[in-house]
């Protein structure tokens, strides 16, 4: 039977020749995800289960990002019992802050995710490393536990969607634009229990980063997974990060794609050429309209960064539409870069310079305000333009608070205008 | 298990459940007093032990939090029955041993208010206020095992032992 890449790379690890949508397997796993919310329930249930080892200690990794540095004496304490469990079990891939960076940018950087492997994080947007090629999925907490005790995951396979996108995509359209249009069209769960496999010449031309920002999103229409084949980009973001695992050659994964007669639930089959940059408005993702048509939408706050939108091309755009500007009177310009590597880089570019005389409040990396946990909390009645990834009630502050999402070019041009707008009219 | 409904809509999603700034404990009760915070500030305080929610599609979307399904198993909820669930929040209902039924037909015609009567076992939904009743979709044996034991954990244990 013909396989899609998301197949393959699931019957490779239960052991089996291919697998058909809504089989149940189990999987071993090449990478164990958690964080400083998700890792305090996991290690609890870890401890219940009776095992004296983790089934790999360089396969688990645990980042403090969601509240970090600890905002509070309860979250101090939550990290403080992964910093325990991860010296108590020898596992090598914990990561302190001043080397700790969001997750899902983390991870992908320091060449911890490879193609064709299964990794499963206790987050949900552990979707983003489909970009790379991996089958990567979001889980719970007690998945989590279960996986480092036995290194196993039971699944169920999912049925597969394949969106080819096509057409030269227009100025100032992002990776994150697509995907807001993906979710529009398809609905907060057009996606849901399945896979999603993203194609075509758009997506070829598209970074590894705007990828990266694509396969994030997922689940926001309620996908198992976001996947991208492998190409000479995928091979060149891997090569530099890769080099102490692997010595990697064209044919490294070969074999790793869809078939061409593989079996899909829908192909959607896109020119998006036209499609402008998305602004999603309250309270869903699949809110999704072009910029042009949002109307006059004043904002209290912008904030740049999150596992979506805080690598280094996003900041590069940021600078590209910040430099020698300044943030309107009326907003507060909040811009976090994702990982150490990407602050320091900045840094050596420059950009954190243009940032400061933008009067951004630019900070140390963290999840922060993307989940309401702090670093640029809304008051009531408040409204936030942002390129973090849901905009659910109460999503970065009060219950009566709004989030906009759109993509890093919207996002500055917004906090300097003080509404809502394209860096085209700015 | 028998009690009375409280109605939620479509995409009931995880940040509604247990808003994040609630995220810096995993303490069950110290979870439940926040549940549906954002969707209804005053539900846990309205609601009884043994009551059911009764939900649209994709409930529990969102995050991978397992601190939802954990709150609203420490408010007594009975179970939470709805038309379709997220992937994620439906595996971490089964992995905690949390009960949920998928029924668009009850999610659609049971009432808010309405006395429910739900048999696990048989996977049956009885509307005691309208006499009707009906069948949730069956799990997968694999999963009614995890079910039947208590959650992944307890499996996991009975499994090794």
């Amino acid at each position: 039977m013909a396989q899609t890449i998301s197949q393959k790379i699931l019957a490779k690890h239960c052991g089996k020749k291919e697998v058909s949508p809504g089989e149940l397997i189990n999987c071993r796993v090449d990478v164990v995800l958690g964080n400083d919310i998700t890792a305090p329930p996991a290690i609890k249930e870890f401890e219940k289960i009776g095992v004296s080892k983790v089934f790999d200690k360089k396969k688990i990794f645990l980042v403090p990002d969601h509240f970090t540095p600890a905002k509070d004496i309860k979250s101090a304490e939550q990290v403080k019992m992964m910093r325990h469990f991860a010296k108590k079990y020898g596992i090598v891939n914990f990561f302190e802050i001043g080397c700790m960076g969001v997750e899902h940018a983390l991870l992908p950087e320091i060449g911890a995710i490879k193609p064709g492997e299964l990794i499963i994080g206790a987050d949900s947007h552990t979707c983003t490393y489909g970009a790379l090629g991996a089958f990567s999925t979001g889980v719970g907490s007690t998945d989590m536990a279960a996986a480092m005790a036995t290194g196993k995951v039971w699944f169920k396979v999912p049925e597969q969607l394949k969106f080819i996108l096509r057409g030269k995509i227009g100025p100032w359209v992002e990776g994150k634009d697509l995907i807001l249009y993906t979710i529009g069209q398809i609905g907060v769960d057009g996606a849901r229990y399945m896979s999603m496999e993203f194609t075509g010449p758009a997506i070829k031309a598209l970074s590894v980063e705007g990828r990266l920002t694509m396969a994030n999103m997922a689940i926001e229409a309620g996908g198992k997974n976001g996947i991208f084949e492998i190409d000479a980009k995928t091979m060149a973001y891997l090569k530099p990060r890769l080099k102490s695992r692997l010595n990697l050659t064209a044919n490294s994964f070969a074999g790793l794609a869809s078939d061409e007669d593989a079996e899909y639930k829908e192909i959607f089959d896109w020119d998006v050429s036209k499609v402008e940059p998305q602004v999603s408005f309250p309270h869903l993702p699949s809110n999704a309209k072009p910029v042009s048509k949002c109307g006059h939408i004043k904002i209290d706050q912008s904030v740049i960064g999150s596992c979506t939108n805080g690598r280094m091309e996003d900041l590069r755009v940021a600078a590209k539409v910040l430099k020698g500007k300044k943030r309107h009177q009326d907003v507060r310009l909040i811009i976090i870069p994702a990982t150490q590597a990407v602050y320091q880089q900045a840094m050596k570019e420059g950009l954190i310079d243009i940032f400061m005389k933008a009067e951004a409040a630019v900070s140390t990396p963290t999840c922060g305000p993307c989940l309401g946990g702090h670093m640029g909390i809304l008051a009531e009645g408040e409204r936030s333009i942002a390129t973090t990834n849901r905009n659910f009630v109460g999503r970065m502050g009060h219950p009566k608070s709004e989030v906009y999402l759109s993509n890093v070019a919207v996002a500055a041009a917004s906090a300097v205008a003080g509404y809502i707008v394209s860096p085209e009219n700015l | 298990m028998k009690g009375h409904v409280w109605k939620f809509g479509n995409n009931i999603d995880t940040d509604l459940i247990i808003p994040a700034r609630y995220l810096n404990t995993s303490d069950p009760e110290e979870l439940a007093k926040y549940a549906m915070m954002d969707a209804d500030s005053e539900w846990v305080d309205k609601m009884k032990k043994g009551d059911f929610i009764v939900a649209g599609d994709n409930f529990g979307c969102g995050s991978s939090r397992e601190h939802a399904p954990i709150a609203l198993k420490a408010t007594g909820l009975s179970a939470v029955i709805a038309k379709s669930f997220a992937r994620i929040f439906y595996r971490n209902a089964i992995n905690i041993g949390f009960p949920i039924l998928e029924s668009a037909e009850a999610a659609e015609e049971i009432k808010e208010g309405d006395e429910v009567e739900v048999d696990l076992t048989a996977g049956i939904i009885h509307d005691q206020t309208t006499g009707k009743s009906y069948k949730a979709q069956p799990f997968p044996e694999f999963m009614q095992k995890i079910i039947d034991a208590g959650g992944l954990i307890p499996y996991l244990k009975k499994k090794t032992r």
